[in-house]
């Protein structure tokens, strides 16, 4: 009688190895796909159970809280957003039905309070409650809405405007992003109805979602004369002094470059190119450095890759040369010329073109950008706070400064001559980048940092179209009033 | 080391396992500003105090006894409590009182039924007293969840089957020992299959018909495959024909096919077991159990979220309107205390909790098992043989709904769900149990108690 027994026993095992191999299957194997069946309502609920941590600016402003809902000793807790459109780019919204975008998803992790294994036993013990962390941002509040108000006003005042323009300002030093306005913008309490938010994503070119400063790409005009400048110089085979011919109608490519208004001029040195922003002397340039040298530097600016910005993928665009959508490199069959002044198929970021300026203000160190100032736990711990990073070095101190001086002659006597930051000459470039040449439709760009000496600002400012403006007139003034704005704050 | 002396040293995990476990749950609970007072700590200690009682209790009954299958059913019982104590304060309160009335049971059988062969004496008064109980719920017409599970006596609920499950082992036992000879030896083969004759066979024929009819009329899958599968196996221990084993199967499979086609409620088990997440009109009712069941498991991982972290009660706007106080309505996994508390311990401890749970019961079968290796006689050996394979059984059967292995059916885990009848029948298993195993494990030439007349003497 002993053996079936022991087959017994050996039947109760096998049965038993199955109940193994099916929890294994729905608490590991399986878990991902159980966890995103619609049916599943945890995460849902588990999410919002939690108190999600504050959102606040440098100065202060409240601009996300989580309020609770349903009362009892069991609440919800929901997002609630003070400052409506003001913040609805870059900071975005986070909704148990929309899902999250913007700084609520970069920073999920602290705001959610998710934080390490060991770190929570330690909340335990001490009887904390597990909650989310308060984020300071990066961004000044009243530059923002100074940014915003001088965007509107500047599409309202010019002819053939669609609406649309971006500021972004840097701090050289740090990388922290003070200033990212994008209109049109939009109001994040709204994402909280569904219904609401998809016709905000259906109202077509507007595109208020769209995050233009990190995801729009746009030809950047002769602001990209500054990156090519930077690598003339740096690479040694220019001085500021080298000269060219500033004629117009020079062969670049095999195909005749104009500068702008047919204006022509003779041997020139790059001070008196970039003043006056020749684009047949920035062409030659770029075709005697070659693609290479030329997609090098633009690599150490950070072009060819996403911004190191704590922000979401898919809110970024790498900044490049692109063909149908993908990004060209130094391999490919370009028109270098015409890169170095902004044109072919070079398509940047707003953010990118602070990044430009940036570095050239920090000394030719570019800082990696962020927007994360401080994070603080209920208990008024700091859990992290802004440490500034080198993204690379993509200069020499002594190209940065030769940079320097060129970029402030452009305020004291050139495109943008008559432009002050604080009553002073500061660094800037102009850039007109021409969106329809029949219709007159330009781009305005302008990249700057203040005070020159030692800048503590750096900004890039874009309107998507206006008719026959230009960059020093239209772009121009909203830079250097936020500046201002943010130097005096 | 004497076997009761590791016995105790095998009671020390399980001290730490409570202490542990009340310990976590009591300071994550604190953190939430739930009210659980101190005083509630003080459960685990009465546990603890009971598991010592018990032991000082065997040392000096059965002091032969297996020392490992009191400690391992201890272990069960303390995962139970704290998970409990962690659905909830008062949950825990009251299983460490049934455990109270459990080890008296278990005190009561192991003194009354010194030799436990008396039971062969009362084997038809043992076996109609199973069938009656296990038809209890049905004559009493209290339906839940669309099957016949239990009766209301008062102010307590009484789940019969779980008393039944010992009768039936009990008369299966002592009837095989008896007629064994006969099953396997005066057999005619036909078409190479060994029948025996209808004269002996005729009474397990009456056993299928009773696990058939209890799913009928209890109409509980679970349950009839519990019942039928012990006696399978006691009828191969008894026989060592394997054929019976494969013919008693193909009938049950028929039978339950038929019977599971016409009646509704065994259908839609099936239906929702065959896939849960089925969309459409005819979705059976129920499935979200199942649903919410594989959701929980989902949220452990391996490693689970800890002791009263997981989501289990509704939070204010999310919870429905109650009549009944949490864990009976308001929780998101619905029975947390009594069906699907495998699933919490795979929420809240992982798979390597959930892996802890099985193979605790591994080992108890493994003690069981040897036990019936090592038993003396044929009743012995059958007894302690059924009375293991039924409780593994039973294991197999709620695990297995629960992680969908086989359809969801409302039998308890023993030793850990929520409930008196539960506790209190695995008790007098468990004191079965021992009491075969001290008789068998006694050295030879120790003194047969005087009470305890040959065995043989008696059966015949």
């Amino acid at each position: 009688m002993n053996r079936p027994i022991v087959r017994i026993y050996v039947l109760v095992l096998v049965l038993f190895t199955t109940l193994i191999y099916f929890t294994s299957k729905w608490a590991v194997f399986d878990a991902d796909e159980l966890e995103g069946k619609t049916a599943n309502r945890r995460p849902l609920i588990e999410e919002q159970e939690v108190p999600r941590g504050s959102i606040t600016t440098s100065d202060g402003v409240l601009i996300a809280e989580s309020r609770p809902e349903g009362g009892g000793a069991h609440p919800i807790y929901v997002r609630r957003y003070p400052q409506g459109s003001e913040f609805g780019n870059p900071v975005g919204y986070s909704f148990v039905s929309a899902g999250r975008i913007g700084i609520e998803e970069s920073e999920n992790d602290l705001l959610a309070g998710e934080e390490n294994e060991f770190a929570s036993i330690i909340d335990e013990i001490q009887n904390q409650t597990p909650e989310g962390a308060d984020v300071t941002v990066t961004l000044d509040a009243q530059a923002q809405r100074l940014s915003e108000q001088l965007l509107q006003n500047a599409v309202a005042s010019t002819a053939g405007s669609n609406g649309a323009g971006s500021v972004v300002a840097i701090e050289p030093d740090t990388g922290a992003v003070r200033v990212m306005a994008s209109i049109p913008g939009y109001d994040p309490n709204v994402a909280k109805q569904p219904e609401d938010l998809s016709r905000l994503q259906q109202q077509g070119t507007e595109s208020p979602l769209f995050n233009r400063p990190t995801q729009a790409t746009y030809q950047p005009g002769s602001t990209m004369k500054i990156v090519t400048a930077a690598a003339a110089l740096d690479s040694g085979e220019f001085t500021p002094d080298s000269t060219l011919s500033g004629r117009t109608g020079i062969e670049i490519g095999g195909v005749p470059l104009e500068n702008a208004g047919g204006e022509t001029f003779g041997e020139i040195d790059m001070d008196f190119g970039l003043t006056h922003s020749v684009n047949t002397y920035f062409a030659q340039v770029g075709e005697q450095l070659g693609s290479e040298t030329m997609f090098e530097y633009m690599n150490r600016f950070g072009f060819d890759q996403d911004p190191e910005l704590d922000f979401p993928d898919d809110q970024m665009q790498p900044s490049g040369v692109y063909s149908e959508g993908n990004l060209l490199d130094d391999g490919d069959a370009i028109d270098i010329g015409r890169v170095a002044i902004g044109q072919e198929r070079l398509l940047v970021t707003p953010i990118q073109m602070a990044e430009v300026a940036a570095a050239i203000a920090n000394g030719g160190e570019l800082m990696k950008p962020t927007f994360l100032q401080e994070a603080k736990d209920p208990d008024g711990r700091t859990v992290e706070e802004l440490d500034p990073d080198v993204q690379s070095d993509v200069v020499s101190s002594e190209t940065a400064s030769q940079l320097t001086e060129m970029m402030t002659h452009v305020t004291e006597e050139g495109t943008a001559a008559g432009l002050t930051v604080q009553g002073a000459a500061f660094a800037g470039k102009t850039g007109t980048a021409e969106v329809d040449v029949e219709q007159g439709i330009n781009r305005p760009w302008f990249i700057g940092f203040a005070p020159a000496a030692d800048p503590k600002i750096a900004v890039a400012v874009m309107l998507e179209t206006c008719t026959g403006c230009f960059g020093g007139e239209v772009a121009g003034p909203i830079a250097t009033q936020v500046m201002e704005d943010l130097l005096s704050g | 080391m004497s076997a009761r002396n590791r016995e105790l040293l095998a009671l020390v995990p399980v001290a730490v396992l409570v202490t542990a476990g009340f310990a976590a749950v009591f300071i994550v609970h604190n953190n939430r500003a739930d009210d659980l007072s101190g005083l509630s700590l003080t459960y685990g200690g009465y546990f603890l105090g009971l598991c010592l009682a018990a032991h000082v209790f065997l040392r000096f009954r059965l002091p032969y006894a297996d020392p490992y299958l009191f400690p391992l059913c201890a272990l069960l019982a303390a995962v139970g409590l704290v998970v409990l104590y962690r659905i909830d304060d008062k949950l825990a309160l009251n299983q460490a009182s049934v455990f109270v009335l459990g080890l008296v049971l278990f005190c009561l059988t192991i003194v009354f039924l010194r030799d436990y062969h008396v039971l062969e004496r009362y084997r038809y008064l043992i076996a109609t007293a199973g069938i009656v109980l296990l038809l209890g719920p049905y004559i009493t017409r209290n339906e839940t969840n669309g099957a016949y599970l239990s009766v209301d006596l008062g102010p307590i609920t009484f789940q019969p089957s779980e008393l039944a499950k010992i009768c039936i082992v009990v008369f299966l036992a002592s009837y095989l020992a008896e007629k064994r000879e006969m099953l396997s030896v005066a057999a005619r083969r036909v078409v190479g299959l060994t029948i025996p004759p209808l004269k002996h066979f005729g009474p397990l024929l009456v056993v299928w018909g009773a696990a058939m009819l209890m799913l009928v009329f209890i109409r509980d899958l679970g349950s009839s495959l519990m019942f039928f599968g012990a006696f399978l196996a006691l009828l191969y221990v008894a026989t060592g024909r394997f054929s019976y084993v494969l013919v008693g199967l193909a009938i049950f499979a028929i039978g339950a096919y038929a019977i599971g086609s016409s009646i509704s409620h065994v259908h839609d088990r099936f239906e929702i077991w065959l896939d849960p997440f089925a969309t459409g009109k005819n979705v059976p009712e129920g499935a979200g159990q199942i649903q919410q069941s594989l959701f929980a498991q989902a949220d452990g991982g391996l490693f689970g979220t800890g002791l009263g972290e997981s989501l289990l009660k509704l939070p204010g706007p999310f919870a429905p309107h109650c009549d009944q106080p949490f864990p009976d309505c308001g929780s998101i996994l619905p029975a947390p205390h009594t069906d699907f508390i495998y699933a919490v311990i795979t929420m809240e401890l992982g798979l390597f909790g959930a892996c802890g749970v099985v193979l605790i019961y591994a080992l108890i079968a493994a003690r069981g098992f040897k036990t019936a290796v090592m038993a003396p006689d044929g009743f012995s050996k059958l007894l302690a043989a059924g009375l293991t394979a039924i409780f593994a059984l039973q294991a197999f059967v709620i695990i297995g709904g629960v992680t969908k292995v086989i359809p969801l059916t409302g039998v308890t885990l023993p030793f850990i769900s929520y409930g008196g009848s539960s506790v209190v029948a695995n008790m007098i298993l468990l004191a079965l149990l021992l009491l075969v195993s001290d008789r068998a494990r006694r050295p030879r030439g120790e003194r047969v108690d005087p009470v305890a007349p040959d065995v043989e003497g008696l059966t015949t």
